[in-house]
Protein backbone atom coordinates (compact mmCIF):
# COMPACT_ATOMS: atom_id res chain seq x y z
CA UNK A 1 0.00 0.00 0.00
CA UNK A 2 1.48 3.31 -1.07
CA UNK A 3 0.92 5.64 1.91
CA UNK A 4 2.01 8.64 0.48
CA UNK A 5 -0.70 8.19 -2.32
CA UNK A 6 -3.16 7.69 0.06
CA UNK A 7 -2.96 11.03 1.41
CA UNK A 8 -2.37 12.89 -1.79
CA UNK A 9 -3.20 10.67 -4.60
CA UNK A 10 -3.09 13.24 -7.38
CA UNK A 11 0.30 14.88 -6.64
CA UNK A 12 2.68 13.07 -5.75
CA UNK A 13 4.67 10.45 -8.45
CA UNK A 14 4.39 6.66 -7.85
CA UNK A 15 6.98 5.86 -5.56
CA UNK A 16 7.10 2.41 -3.19
CA UNK A 17 6.44 3.13 0.12
CA UNK A 18 9.10 4.32 2.46
CA UNK A 19 10.75 1.80 4.86
CA UNK A 20 9.86 4.24 7.23
CA UNK A 21 6.14 3.85 7.26
CA UNK A 22 6.56 0.22 7.51
CA UNK A 23 9.23 1.01 10.60
CA UNK A 24 6.58 2.93 12.70
CA UNK A 25 4.03 0.83 11.79
CA UNK A 26 5.77 -2.39 13.81
CA UNK A 27 6.51 -0.07 16.41
CA UNK A 28 3.20 0.77 16.94
CA UNK A 29 2.45 -2.88 17.39
CA UNK A 30 5.51 -3.72 19.18
CA UNK A 31 4.11 -0.81 21.70
CA UNK A 32 0.79 -2.14 21.60
CA UNK A 33 2.26 -5.87 22.83
CA UNK A 34 4.50 -4.51 25.71
CA UNK A 35 1.62 -2.62 26.82
CA UNK A 36 -0.83 -5.50 26.94
CA UNK A 37 1.63 -7.92 28.34
CA UNK A 38 3.31 -5.79 31.05
CA UNK A 39 0.73 -3.54 31.68
CA UNK A 40 -0.97 -5.54 33.65
CA UNK A 41 -4.64 -4.56 31.85
CA UNK A 42 -7.20 -7.47 31.12
CA UNK A 43 -8.20 -8.59 28.43
CA UNK A 44 -11.12 -7.13 28.00
CA UNK A 45 -9.90 -3.25 28.18
CA UNK A 46 -6.87 -3.91 25.75
CA UNK A 47 -6.61 -7.38 23.87
CA UNK A 48 -3.45 -8.20 23.05
CA UNK A 49 -2.30 -7.92 18.88
CA UNK A 50 -2.10 -11.78 19.21
CA UNK A 51 -5.41 -12.33 20.83
CA UNK A 52 -7.40 -10.05 18.11
CA UNK A 53 -5.31 -12.08 15.55
CA UNK A 54 -6.86 -15.03 16.82
CA UNK A 55 -10.12 -13.59 17.00
CA UNK A 56 -10.00 -12.34 13.59
CA UNK A 57 -9.03 -15.98 12.03
CA UNK A 58 -12.12 -17.16 13.81
CA UNK A 59 -14.32 -15.00 12.63
CA UNK A 60 -13.03 -15.37 8.97
CA UNK A 61 -13.37 -18.83 9.40
CA UNK A 62 -16.60 -19.19 10.70
CA UNK A 63 -17.62 -16.80 8.24
CA UNK A 64 -19.14 -13.93 10.55
CA UNK A 65 -16.81 -11.23 9.21
CA UNK A 66 -17.51 -11.54 6.16
CA UNK A 67 -21.16 -11.50 6.34
CA UNK A 68 -20.96 -8.56 8.86
CA UNK A 69 -18.21 -7.23 6.10
CA UNK A 70 -20.48 -7.46 3.25
CA UNK A 71 -23.50 -6.23 4.69
CA UNK A 72 -21.52 -2.84 5.80
CA UNK A 73 -20.45 -2.33 2.34
CA UNK A 74 -23.85 -2.64 1.00
CA UNK A 75 -25.27 -0.09 2.80
CA UNK A 76 -21.69 2.10 2.01
CA UNK A 77 -21.64 1.35 -1.62
CA UNK A 78 -25.85 2.07 -1.89
CA UNK A 79 -25.51 5.48 0.00
CA UNK A 80 -22.64 6.59 -1.63
CA UNK A 81 -24.36 5.70 -4.69
CA UNK A 82 -27.88 7.38 -4.21
CA UNK A 83 -26.18 10.68 -2.02
CA UNK A 84 -23.80 11.13 -4.95
CA UNK A 85 -26.55 10.80 -7.41
CA UNK A 86 -28.96 13.41 -6.05
CA UNK A 87 -26.24 15.66 -4.73
CA UNK A 88 -24.94 16.02 -8.32
CA UNK A 89 -28.27 16.35 -9.99
CA UNK A 90 -28.94 19.23 -7.37
CA UNK A 91 -25.86 20.81 -7.54
CA UNK A 92 -25.65 21.23 -10.98
CA UNK A 93 -29.82 22.96 -10.55
CA UNK A 94 -27.54 25.26 -8.49
CA UNK A 95 -24.99 26.11 -10.02
CA UNK A 96 -26.85 26.81 -13.00
CA UNK A 97 -29.98 28.91 -11.34
CA UNK A 98 -29.19 31.54 -8.81
CA UNK A 99 -33.21 31.50 -8.62
CA UNK A 100 -33.18 27.78 -7.79
CA UNK A 101 -29.68 28.31 -5.37
CA UNK A 102 -31.91 30.87 -3.37
CA UNK A 103 -35.22 28.76 -3.19
CA UNK A 104 -33.30 25.86 -2.08
CA UNK A 105 -29.63 26.56 0.02
CA UNK A 106 -31.56 27.82 3.27
CA UNK A 107 -32.59 24.56 3.61
CA UNK A 108 -29.36 23.24 2.53
CA UNK A 109 -27.42 24.90 5.22
CA UNK A 110 -30.07 24.19 7.61
CA UNK A 111 -29.80 20.24 7.17
CA UNK A 112 -26.26 20.55 7.70
CA UNK A 113 -26.72 21.80 11.10
CA UNK A 114 -28.62 18.81 11.89
CA UNK A 115 -25.69 16.06 13.34
CA UNK A 116 -26.37 13.03 11.60
CA UNK A 117 -25.60 11.08 14.68
CA UNK A 118 -28.62 12.92 16.82
CA UNK A 119 -31.11 12.15 14.13
CA UNK A 120 -29.82 8.42 12.99
CA UNK A 121 -32.26 6.82 15.60
CA UNK A 122 -35.04 8.39 14.16
CA UNK A 123 -34.41 7.55 10.72
CA UNK A 124 -34.22 4.11 12.22
CA UNK A 125 -37.77 3.98 14.46
CA UNK A 126 -39.11 5.75 10.83
CA UNK A 127 -37.44 2.88 8.32
CA UNK A 128 -36.98 -0.12 10.23
CA UNK A 129 -33.53 -1.61 11.70
CA UNK A 130 -33.02 -3.25 7.71
CA UNK A 131 -30.48 -1.90 5.08
CA UNK A 132 -32.94 1.12 3.93
CA UNK A 133 -32.19 3.09 7.03
CA UNK A 134 -28.80 2.88 6.92
CA UNK A 135 -28.49 3.15 2.96
CA UNK A 136 -30.46 6.64 4.09
CA UNK A 137 -28.13 7.73 6.56
CA UNK A 138 -25.20 7.49 4.18
CA UNK A 139 -26.67 8.76 1.30
CA UNK A 140 -27.22 12.36 3.81
CA UNK A 141 -23.82 12.24 5.08
CA UNK A 142 -22.63 11.66 1.46
CA UNK A 143 -24.88 14.51 -0.07
CA UNK A 144 -23.65 17.29 0.95
CA UNK A 145 -19.71 17.64 0.23
CA UNK A 146 -20.80 16.30 -2.84
CA UNK A 147 -23.62 18.60 -3.54
CA UNK A 148 -21.06 21.31 -2.63
CA UNK A 149 -17.89 20.00 -5.24
CA UNK A 150 -20.54 20.24 -7.73
CA UNK A 151 -21.63 23.54 -7.53
CA UNK A 152 -17.69 24.72 -7.39
CA UNK A 153 -16.81 22.73 -10.25
CA UNK A 154 -19.30 23.58 -12.32
CA UNK A 155 -18.90 27.30 -11.59
CA UNK A 156 -15.41 27.09 -12.30
CA UNK A 157 -15.76 25.67 -16.06
CA UNK A 158 -14.62 28.75 -17.82
CA UNK A 159 -16.63 31.12 -19.53
CA UNK A 160 -14.34 31.28 -22.50
CA UNK A 161 -14.65 27.27 -23.21
CA UNK A 162 -18.33 28.08 -23.06
CA UNK A 163 -18.16 31.04 -25.70
CA UNK A 164 -16.52 28.09 -27.70
CA UNK A 165 -18.86 25.40 -27.68
CA UNK A 166 -21.68 28.09 -28.27
CA UNK A 167 -20.10 29.97 -31.34
CA UNK A 168 -19.54 26.19 -32.45
CA UNK A 169 -23.51 25.65 -31.93
CA UNK A 170 -23.07 22.91 -29.74
CA UNK A 171 -26.67 21.52 -27.89
CA UNK A 172 -27.17 21.95 -24.36
CA UNK A 173 -26.39 18.13 -24.05
CA UNK A 174 -23.02 18.47 -25.96
CA UNK A 175 -22.05 21.00 -23.75
CA UNK A 176 -23.02 18.91 -20.80
CA UNK A 177 -21.12 15.78 -21.83
CA UNK A 178 -18.18 17.68 -23.52
CA UNK A 179 -17.52 20.53 -21.50
CA UNK A 180 -19.17 20.27 -18.30
CA UNK A 181 -18.66 17.02 -17.21
CA UNK A 182 -14.85 16.83 -18.02
CA UNK A 183 -14.02 20.48 -16.85
CA UNK A 184 -15.92 20.00 -13.05
CA UNK A 185 -14.63 16.42 -12.57
CA UNK A 186 -11.31 16.74 -10.74
CA UNK A 187 -13.62 19.00 -8.22
CA UNK A 188 -16.30 16.70 -8.39
CA UNK A 189 -14.22 13.19 -8.13
CA UNK A 190 -12.46 15.03 -4.94
CA UNK A 191 -15.63 15.48 -3.18
CA UNK A 192 -16.79 11.33 -3.88
CA UNK A 193 -13.25 10.75 -2.09
CA UNK A 194 -14.32 13.00 0.86
CA UNK A 195 -17.99 11.26 0.43
CA UNK A 196 -16.45 7.30 0.25
CA UNK A 197 -15.03 7.97 3.76
CA UNK A 198 -17.66 9.76 4.88
CA UNK A 199 -20.55 7.03 3.93
CA UNK A 200 -18.48 4.49 5.90
CA UNK A 201 -19.15 6.59 8.60
CA UNK A 202 -22.73 6.99 8.24
CA UNK A 203 -23.07 3.20 7.63
CA UNK A 204 -21.29 2.37 11.34
CA UNK A 205 -23.34 4.98 13.08
CA UNK A 206 -26.77 3.50 11.34
CA UNK A 207 -25.83 0.26 12.73
CA UNK A 208 -24.19 1.06 16.26
CA UNK A 209 -28.29 3.01 16.56
CA UNK A 210 -29.93 -0.49 15.23
CA UNK A 211 -29.77 -3.27 13.37
CA UNK A 212 -29.01 -7.17 13.37
CA UNK A 213 -25.72 -7.61 10.90
CA UNK A 214 -23.05 -5.11 9.59
CA UNK A 215 -19.52 -4.21 11.76
CA UNK A 216 -21.20 -1.74 13.26
CA UNK A 217 -23.27 -4.13 14.79
CA UNK A 218 -20.72 -6.24 15.56
CA UNK A 219 -19.04 -3.11 17.68
CA UNK A 220 -22.25 -3.46 19.27
CA UNK A 221 -22.18 -7.42 20.23
CA UNK A 222 -17.95 -7.86 20.94
CA UNK A 223 -18.83 -4.79 23.87
CA UNK A 224 -21.96 -6.39 24.82
CA UNK A 225 -19.92 -10.02 25.59
CA UNK A 226 -16.69 -7.77 26.46
CA UNK A 227 -15.10 -9.28 23.54
CA UNK A 228 -12.69 -6.63 22.97
CA UNK A 229 -11.11 -8.49 20.57
CA UNK A 230 -14.14 -8.78 18.49
CA UNK A 231 -14.19 -4.58 18.74
CA UNK A 232 -10.94 -4.60 17.62
CA UNK A 233 -11.07 -6.80 14.67
CA UNK A 234 -14.43 -4.91 13.65
CA UNK A 235 -12.50 -1.73 13.91
CA UNK A 236 -9.56 -2.35 11.95
CA UNK A 237 -12.24 -3.99 9.15
CA UNK A 238 -13.76 -0.97 9.19
CA UNK A 239 -10.35 1.09 8.60
CA UNK A 240 -9.76 -1.33 5.73
CA UNK A 241 -12.79 -0.63 4.03
CA UNK A 242 -12.50 2.80 4.06
CA UNK A 243 -8.90 3.16 3.01
CA UNK A 244 -9.83 0.67 0.49
CA UNK A 245 -12.74 3.00 -1.00
CA UNK A 246 -10.75 5.81 -0.48
CA UNK A 247 -8.02 4.04 -2.95
CA UNK A 248 -10.52 3.02 -5.30
CA UNK A 249 -11.72 6.68 -5.79
CA UNK A 250 -7.48 7.89 -5.88
CA UNK A 251 -7.37 4.83 -8.26
CA UNK A 252 -10.11 6.16 -10.56
CA UNK A 253 -8.88 10.16 -10.66
CA UNK A 254 -5.20 8.95 -11.42
CA UNK A 255 -7.18 7.12 -14.64
CA UNK A 256 -9.44 9.88 -15.71
CA UNK A 257 -7.30 12.84 -14.83
CA UNK A 258 -4.18 11.82 -16.32
CA UNK A 259 -3.64 15.14 -18.66
CA UNK A 260 -3.63 17.18 -15.30
CA UNK A 261 -0.88 15.26 -13.73
CA UNK A 262 2.01 17.06 -13.33
CA UNK A 263 5.39 15.67 -13.97
CA UNK A 264 8.96 16.60 -12.75
CA UNK A 265 10.65 17.55 -15.57
CA UNK B 1 -17.69 44.02 -56.54
CA UNK B 2 -19.63 40.33 -55.76
CA UNK B 3 -22.36 39.95 -53.04
CA UNK B 4 -20.91 40.72 -49.74
CA UNK B 5 -21.05 36.86 -47.38
CA UNK B 6 -21.31 39.68 -44.40
CA UNK B 7 -23.27 42.68 -43.94
CA UNK B 8 -23.53 44.87 -40.47
CA UNK B 9 -26.30 47.65 -40.45
CA UNK B 10 -26.20 50.51 -37.56
CA UNK B 11 -25.13 47.78 -35.18
CA UNK B 12 -25.35 49.23 -31.55
CA UNK B 13 -24.83 47.87 -28.33
CA UNK B 14 -24.78 49.40 -24.14
CA UNK B 15 -24.46 47.15 -21.10
CA UNK B 16 -26.37 47.90 -17.78
CA UNK B 17 -23.16 49.39 -15.59
CA UNK B 18 -23.14 50.82 -12.00
CA UNK B 19 -23.43 54.02 -13.44
CA UNK B 20 -26.25 53.60 -15.65
CA UNK B 21 -25.12 52.48 -19.31
CA UNK B 22 -22.44 51.63 -21.06
CA UNK B 23 -22.11 52.26 -24.79
CA UNK B 24 -19.83 49.73 -26.35
CA UNK B 25 -20.48 50.01 -29.93
CA UNK B 26 -22.38 52.66 -31.76
CA UNK B 27 -23.99 52.35 -35.54
CA UNK B 28 -21.45 50.24 -37.14
CA UNK B 29 -21.88 49.66 -40.61
CA UNK B 30 -19.73 47.31 -42.88
CA UNK B 31 -19.78 44.80 -45.48
CA UNK B 32 -17.25 41.82 -46.35
CA UNK B 33 -16.37 40.42 -49.26
CA UNK B 34 -15.61 36.84 -49.60
CA UNK B 35 -12.13 35.79 -49.23
CA UNK B 36 -11.37 39.19 -47.68
CA UNK B 37 -9.61 39.77 -44.81
CA UNK B 38 -10.45 42.47 -42.55
CA UNK B 39 -9.31 43.76 -39.20
CA UNK B 40 -10.49 45.80 -36.74
CA UNK B 41 -8.39 47.98 -35.12
CA UNK B 42 -8.77 49.89 -32.40
CA UNK B 43 -7.43 51.15 -28.74
CA UNK B 44 -8.47 48.91 -25.56
CA UNK B 45 -11.89 49.63 -24.54
CA UNK B 46 -13.29 50.29 -27.92
CA UNK B 47 -15.50 48.06 -28.35
CA UNK B 48 -13.53 45.33 -31.11
CA UNK B 49 -14.10 42.35 -28.84
CA UNK B 50 -17.78 42.93 -28.51
CA UNK B 51 -18.50 43.31 -32.11
CA UNK B 52 -16.64 40.11 -32.36
CA UNK B 53 -19.22 38.28 -30.13
CA UNK B 54 -21.79 39.97 -31.34
CA UNK B 55 -21.36 38.65 -34.78
CA UNK B 56 -20.79 34.78 -33.17
CA UNK B 57 -23.59 35.56 -31.83
CA UNK B 58 -22.33 35.32 -27.93
CA UNK B 59 -24.07 38.72 -27.39
CA UNK B 60 -27.26 40.40 -29.02
CA UNK B 61 -26.87 44.12 -30.14
CA UNK B 62 -29.30 46.48 -28.75
CA UNK B 63 -29.95 47.94 -32.25
CA UNK B 64 -29.17 47.21 -35.33
CA UNK B 65 -28.54 43.98 -37.36
CA UNK B 66 -26.20 41.95 -39.37
CA UNK B 67 -26.55 39.10 -42.11
CA UNK B 68 -24.91 36.28 -43.43
CA UNK B 69 -24.97 35.63 -47.09
CA UNK B 70 -26.83 32.15 -46.91
CA UNK B 71 -28.22 32.21 -44.14
CA UNK B 72 -26.97 31.08 -40.20
CA UNK B 73 -22.96 30.86 -41.05
CA UNK B 74 -20.25 28.20 -39.63
CA UNK B 75 -18.02 30.20 -37.53
CA UNK B 76 -14.06 29.46 -36.58
CA UNK B 77 -13.54 31.43 -33.76
CA UNK B 78 -9.70 31.95 -32.04
CA UNK B 79 -9.73 33.77 -28.76
CA UNK B 80 -6.66 35.66 -27.16
CA UNK B 81 -5.77 32.71 -25.07
CA UNK B 82 -5.81 29.25 -26.98
CA UNK B 83 -8.80 28.22 -25.38
CA UNK B 84 -7.90 24.36 -25.78
CA UNK B 85 -10.00 21.68 -23.51
CA UNK B 86 -7.19 20.70 -21.17
CA UNK B 87 -8.25 17.54 -21.22
CA UNK B 88 -8.24 17.01 -24.69
CA UNK B 89 -4.77 16.12 -26.75
CA UNK B 90 -3.64 18.41 -29.44
CA UNK B 91 -5.79 16.30 -32.01
CA UNK B 92 -8.87 15.88 -29.73
CA UNK B 93 -9.06 19.24 -29.59
CA UNK B 94 -8.83 20.06 -33.07
CA UNK B 95 -11.39 17.30 -33.78
CA UNK B 96 -14.44 19.19 -31.46
CA UNK B 97 -15.96 20.93 -34.27
CA UNK B 98 -16.78 17.91 -36.06
CA UNK B 99 -17.79 16.05 -33.25
CA UNK B 100 -19.88 18.71 -32.29
CA UNK B 101 -21.28 18.16 -36.48
CA UNK B 102 -21.75 14.36 -35.75
CA UNK B 103 -19.00 13.48 -37.98
CA UNK B 104 -17.74 10.02 -37.79
CA UNK B 105 -14.24 9.31 -36.16
CA UNK B 106 -12.37 8.33 -38.79
CA UNK B 107 -13.46 11.49 -40.71
CA UNK B 108 -12.54 14.32 -37.86
CA UNK B 109 -9.60 12.49 -37.73
CA UNK B 110 -8.51 12.81 -41.06
CA UNK B 111 -8.87 15.78 -41.52
CA UNK B 112 -7.24 16.70 -37.67
CA UNK B 113 -4.84 15.30 -39.37
CA UNK B 114 -4.30 17.27 -42.91
CA UNK B 115 -4.69 20.74 -40.58
CA UNK B 116 -1.98 19.56 -38.22
CA UNK B 117 0.52 18.99 -41.35
CA UNK B 118 -0.81 22.63 -42.30
CA UNK B 119 0.20 24.28 -38.95
CA UNK B 120 3.25 22.12 -38.91
CA UNK B 121 2.31 20.60 -35.32
CA UNK B 122 3.82 16.92 -37.07
CA UNK B 123 4.38 14.68 -33.63
CA UNK B 124 2.59 16.59 -31.49
CA UNK B 125 -0.94 15.12 -32.28
CA UNK B 126 -1.24 13.47 -28.41
CA UNK B 127 0.54 16.34 -26.35
CA UNK B 128 -1.76 17.50 -23.56
CA UNK B 129 -2.54 21.17 -23.57
CA UNK B 130 -0.33 21.70 -20.70
CA UNK B 131 3.12 20.54 -22.92
CA UNK B 132 2.57 22.91 -25.35
CA UNK B 133 4.28 26.46 -25.64
CA UNK B 134 1.64 29.40 -25.95
CA UNK B 135 2.47 29.20 -29.87
CA UNK B 136 1.41 25.77 -30.67
CA UNK B 137 -1.67 25.94 -27.98
CA UNK B 138 -2.15 29.00 -30.77
CA UNK B 139 -1.78 26.77 -33.47
CA UNK B 140 -3.97 24.08 -32.57
CA UNK B 141 -6.80 26.75 -32.10
CA UNK B 142 -6.28 27.63 -35.22
CA UNK B 143 -6.54 24.36 -36.99
CA UNK B 144 -9.61 23.76 -34.54
CA UNK B 145 -11.00 26.64 -35.82
CA UNK B 146 -10.59 25.43 -39.48
CA UNK B 147 -11.42 21.66 -39.31
CA UNK B 148 -15.32 22.57 -39.98
CA UNK B 149 -14.68 24.62 -42.72
CA UNK B 150 -16.12 27.54 -41.64
CA UNK B 151 -18.08 30.97 -43.51
CA UNK B 152 -15.73 33.39 -41.92
CA UNK B 153 -13.16 33.65 -39.03
CA UNK B 154 -13.06 35.47 -36.58
CA UNK B 155 -10.12 36.20 -34.76
CA UNK B 156 -9.61 38.03 -31.68
CA UNK B 157 -6.09 39.43 -30.68
CA UNK B 158 -5.30 35.51 -31.43
CA UNK B 159 -1.61 36.58 -31.22
CA UNK B 160 -2.22 38.89 -28.42
CA UNK B 161 -0.55 36.82 -25.45
CA UNK B 162 2.62 35.88 -27.43
CA UNK B 163 6.05 37.07 -27.34
CA UNK B 164 6.92 39.63 -29.82
CA UNK B 165 8.92 36.70 -32.15
CA UNK B 166 6.31 34.34 -32.07
CA UNK B 167 4.12 36.95 -32.46
CA UNK B 168 5.47 37.69 -36.42
CA UNK B 169 6.56 34.34 -37.22
CA UNK B 170 2.21 33.63 -36.22
CA UNK B 171 1.46 36.85 -38.68
CA UNK B 172 3.27 35.13 -41.80
CA UNK B 173 1.62 31.54 -41.11
CA UNK B 174 -1.61 33.08 -40.82
CA UNK B 175 -1.28 34.74 -44.14
CA UNK B 176 0.14 31.57 -45.94
CA UNK B 177 -3.28 29.46 -44.47
CA UNK B 178 -5.74 32.36 -45.60
CA UNK B 179 -3.85 31.84 -49.35
CA UNK B 180 -4.30 28.32 -48.84
CA UNK B 181 -7.91 27.81 -47.49
CA UNK B 182 -9.60 30.89 -49.15
CA UNK B 183 -11.38 32.02 -45.98
CA UNK B 184 -12.94 35.17 -45.01
CA UNK B 185 -11.40 36.71 -41.55
CA UNK B 186 -12.25 39.12 -39.61
CA UNK B 187 -9.69 39.83 -36.83
CA UNK B 188 -9.44 42.39 -34.24
CA UNK B 189 -6.15 43.89 -33.22
CA UNK B 190 -4.47 46.65 -31.85
CA UNK B 191 -1.30 46.69 -33.51
CA UNK B 192 -1.32 48.67 -36.41
CA UNK B 193 1.86 46.63 -37.93
CA UNK B 194 -0.09 43.37 -37.31
CA UNK B 195 -3.34 44.74 -39.27
CA UNK B 196 -0.81 46.09 -42.08
CA UNK B 197 1.04 43.02 -42.88
CA UNK B 198 -2.51 40.29 -42.51
CA UNK B 199 -5.53 42.57 -43.99
CA UNK B 200 -7.00 43.66 -46.98
CA UNK B 201 -8.71 46.53 -45.40
CA UNK B 202 -8.09 47.43 -41.82
CA UNK B 203 -11.59 48.99 -40.08
CA UNK B 204 -10.42 51.62 -37.24
CA UNK B 205 -13.08 51.80 -34.30
CA UNK B 206 -13.08 54.88 -31.99
CA UNK B 207 -12.64 55.07 -27.77
CA UNK B 208 -15.87 53.90 -26.41
CA UNK B 209 -18.86 54.20 -27.78
CA UNK B 210 -17.13 52.81 -30.58
CA UNK B 211 -17.66 54.55 -34.54
CA UNK B 212 -15.86 53.08 -37.64
CA UNK B 213 -13.49 56.08 -38.03
CA UNK B 214 -11.57 54.91 -40.88
CA UNK B 215 -12.16 52.54 -43.45
CA UNK B 216 -8.66 51.71 -45.21
CA UNK B 217 -7.39 49.60 -47.98
CA UNK B 218 -4.22 47.97 -47.67
CA UNK B 219 -2.69 47.62 -50.85
CA UNK B 220 0.14 46.13 -50.20
CA UNK B 221 1.15 43.30 -52.81
CA UNK B 222 1.41 39.64 -51.22
CA UNK B 223 3.28 37.71 -49.84
CA UNK B 224 4.00 40.07 -47.41
CA UNK B 225 7.64 39.91 -46.32
CA UNK B 226 9.56 41.49 -43.43
CA UNK B 227 11.31 43.80 -45.25
CA UNK B 228 7.91 45.28 -46.62
CA UNK B 229 7.48 47.16 -43.28
CA UNK B 230 10.74 50.22 -44.24
CA UNK B 231 8.80 50.67 -47.85
CA UNK B 232 7.85 54.72 -47.54
CA UNK B 233 3.99 52.93 -48.30
CA UNK B 234 3.66 50.73 -45.24
CA UNK B 235 5.06 53.78 -43.83
CA UNK B 236 2.34 55.99 -44.91
CA UNK B 237 -0.45 53.74 -44.48
CA UNK B 238 0.97 53.05 -40.95
CA UNK B 239 0.70 56.81 -40.35
CA UNK B 240 -2.71 56.98 -41.74
CA UNK B 241 -4.27 54.41 -38.76
CA UNK B 242 -2.32 55.77 -35.86
CA UNK B 243 -3.70 59.64 -36.69
CA UNK B 244 -7.07 57.41 -37.17
CA UNK B 245 -6.78 56.04 -33.63
CA UNK B 246 -5.51 59.21 -31.72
Amino acid sequence: MNWKLLLNPTRTPRRSPHWTAYASMAAALLGWWLISHFAGLPAFILPAPEQVAARFWKALVDGSLLLHTTATLTEVLLGLLAGTVAAVTLGYAIAKSRLFEQLVSPYLVATQAIPIVAIAPLLVIWFGPGIFSKVLICALIVFFPVLVNTVVGMRAVPRSLHDLMHSLRATRWQILHMLEIPASLPVLLGGLRIGATLSVIGAVVGELVGSDRGLGFLVNVGRGQYDTALVFVAVFTLIALALALYGLVSFLERKLLIWQETFER
Amino acid sequence: MTDPILTVHDLSITFPDRNGELHALDTVSFTIQPREFVCVLGPSGSGKSTLLRILASLLKPTSGSFSFTGGEPKIGMVFQQSNLMPWRTALENITLPLEIQGFPADVAHARAQELIDLVGLQGFESSWPRDLSGGMAQRVAIARALIHDPDILLLDEPFGSLDALTRERMWTELSHIWQRRQKTVLMVTHSISESLFLADRVLVLTQRPGRIKLDLGVDLPRPRADEMRYTAHFGKLARQLKEAIG
